[in-house]
């Protein structure tokens, strides 16, 4: 028998913004990579975005932010991701986060940082090089 | 098959990683799916399954978010398939029903799984019945399943649900739209949602006048509602009439849908492992791609082809 495996994506926007134009743009370049995208909406805790890969068993979560506090929340969700043994997913984050701010997101896990203006075609690549399947 | 009987276990006891993987082994029909399915399935049918569809945008996913917030009132445990489209074009899909009951992730009693139709016709995928299950196993007290945005033939909702609820907003057709056959013929309960807009009332009696001209006299008689699932209104009422109906097919109806639906069930079943076990044995022999030349080049048809390999099967 046949295995259909497809990439699971789940897109996730913690924290306070406003606005997903970003995510959105990210959820649909994916999608039309032949992935499966689930997308958490706004305004997402780190135990629901977490909560949340884990019922939908995603291979990959993207975490979008423009609000600036991704130090606080980035680290809350590595570590919940760690907690309830999901870790084998691969992580990345685009917005507006700071070059300096890079290495350390990368050490908590965190696989890649994409910033604005990153061509979506390089994003597919990345995930289709990352992903097991 | 450890890692099966892990899952197994998992999902009795209501382990929601478990859960999760089980139905992606399912949903990718990995090997080990059939063996789970079946140990799973002796432990189903305590869950009471609702299906809701209806067009695109009538509101289903904000509905199911009020029906999750309500239920949870109450005490019970609540799980959620809800179904959206594959691009036939790409096989990528977008799941955005989820985004409405976000509030409920964190919930412990409920867990919601997003689902893509992987071009299966009907509304459904083929996994949303198994996925039903794992979550009837898993001990939900109520299962509810989201298809696609639905027009007019999306029926497939009926095979797995023991309450069907049709979700429409007003404006969308008039009575002529209410006259077809397909979804319209499905509905346990129909709910014109998004009430506070103009025409709601129109749309009911429309769908009230279709229903009228039902002649038969026995049976559950479809209910129709008013619904603004955005600020909640009808929710009480919607769950009032979902109990009813819960409570007529108890007396029997029930008995006979199930029967119906393990006899749709077995017929597939049977269909694919026969198909499978032909297409295989075809292939190992090397007669596939032979076949599949001739058929192309018009020297026969499928159905002839298929006609001699059942003879073949009949005579071993």
């Amino acid at each position: 028998m046949s295995t259909e495996r497809k990439i699971r994506v789940l897109i996730a926007k913690p924290g306070l913004d406003s606005h997903d134009r970003g995510a959105k743009i990210v959820a649909r370049a994916l999608r039309d990579a032949g992935m499966e995208i689930i997308y958490t909406g706004l305004r997402q805790t780190p135990e629901q975005i977490v909560e949340t890969a884990l019922q939908e068993d995603v291979d990959v979560i993207g975490l979008s932010i423009l609000s600036g506090a991704h130090k606080v929340l980035f680290p809350k969700i590595m570590g919940l991701i760690k907690e309830k043994g999901i870790d084998d997913m691969l992580v990345f984050a685009g917005g507006i986060i700071p070059h300096e701010d890079i290495h350390d997101l990368k050490k908590i896990g965190i696989k890649e940082v994409f910033g604005p203006g990153t061509p979506t075609g390089v994003l597919v690549k990345f995930v289709q090089e990352n992903t097991r399947k | 098959m450890r890692k099966a009987e892990q899952l197994v276990q998992g999902v009795l006891q209501g382990n929601r990683r478990s859960i999760a993987k089980t139905i992606t082994l399912i949903e990718n029909n990995e090997p080990e799916a059939p063996k789970i399915v079946s140990v799973l399935y002796q432990q189903t049918g305590k869950a009471h399954v609702i299906g809701v569809t209806g067009p695109t945008g009538s509101g289903k996913s904000t509905l199911i978010e009020k029906l999750i917030r309500e239920l949870r009132r109450r005490g019970k445990t609540v799980g959620v398939v809800a179904v959206d489209p594959t691009s036939p074009f790409t096989g990528g899909a977008f799941l955005g029903d989820r985004v409405r009951m976000q509030e409920h992730s964190t919930d412990e009693g409920v867990f919601i799984r997003s689902m893509a139709n992987r071009n299966a016709t009907g509304g459904l995928a083929k996994a949303t019945k198994d996925a039903v299950r794992v979550l009837d196993a898993s001990g939900k007290d109520i299962v509810i399943v989201e298809t696609v945005g639905a027009g007019q033939s999306e029926v497939e909702i009926v095979k797995v649900s023991h309450t069907v609820i049709v979700v429409l907003a007003p404006g969308l057709g008039d009575d002529i739209q209410a006259i077809k056959a397909g979804i319209m013929e499905i509905a346990d309960i129909f709910v014109v949602n998004k009430a506070d807009r103009q025409n709601a009332d129109k749309s009911l009696s429309e769908i009230q006048a279709m229903l009228e001209m039902n002649t038969e006299k026995k049976g559950w008689k479809p209910s129709v509602l008013k619904t603004t699932a955005l600020t909640g209104e009808g929710i009480t009422e919607l769950l009032a009439r979902i109990e009813e109906h819960k409570e007529y097919l108890k007396k029997g109806a029930l008995e006979a849908s199930r029967k119906d639906q393990v006899e749709t069930e077995l017929v597939e079943a049977i269909k694919q492992k026969i198909a499978e076990s032909m297409v295989e044995d075809l292939k190992r022999k090397g007669e596939w791609e032979k076949l599949k030349q001739k058929i192309l080049a018009k020297e026969t048809d499928p159905y002839s082809v298929a006609d001699r390999l059942l003879r073949k099967l009949r005579r071993n």
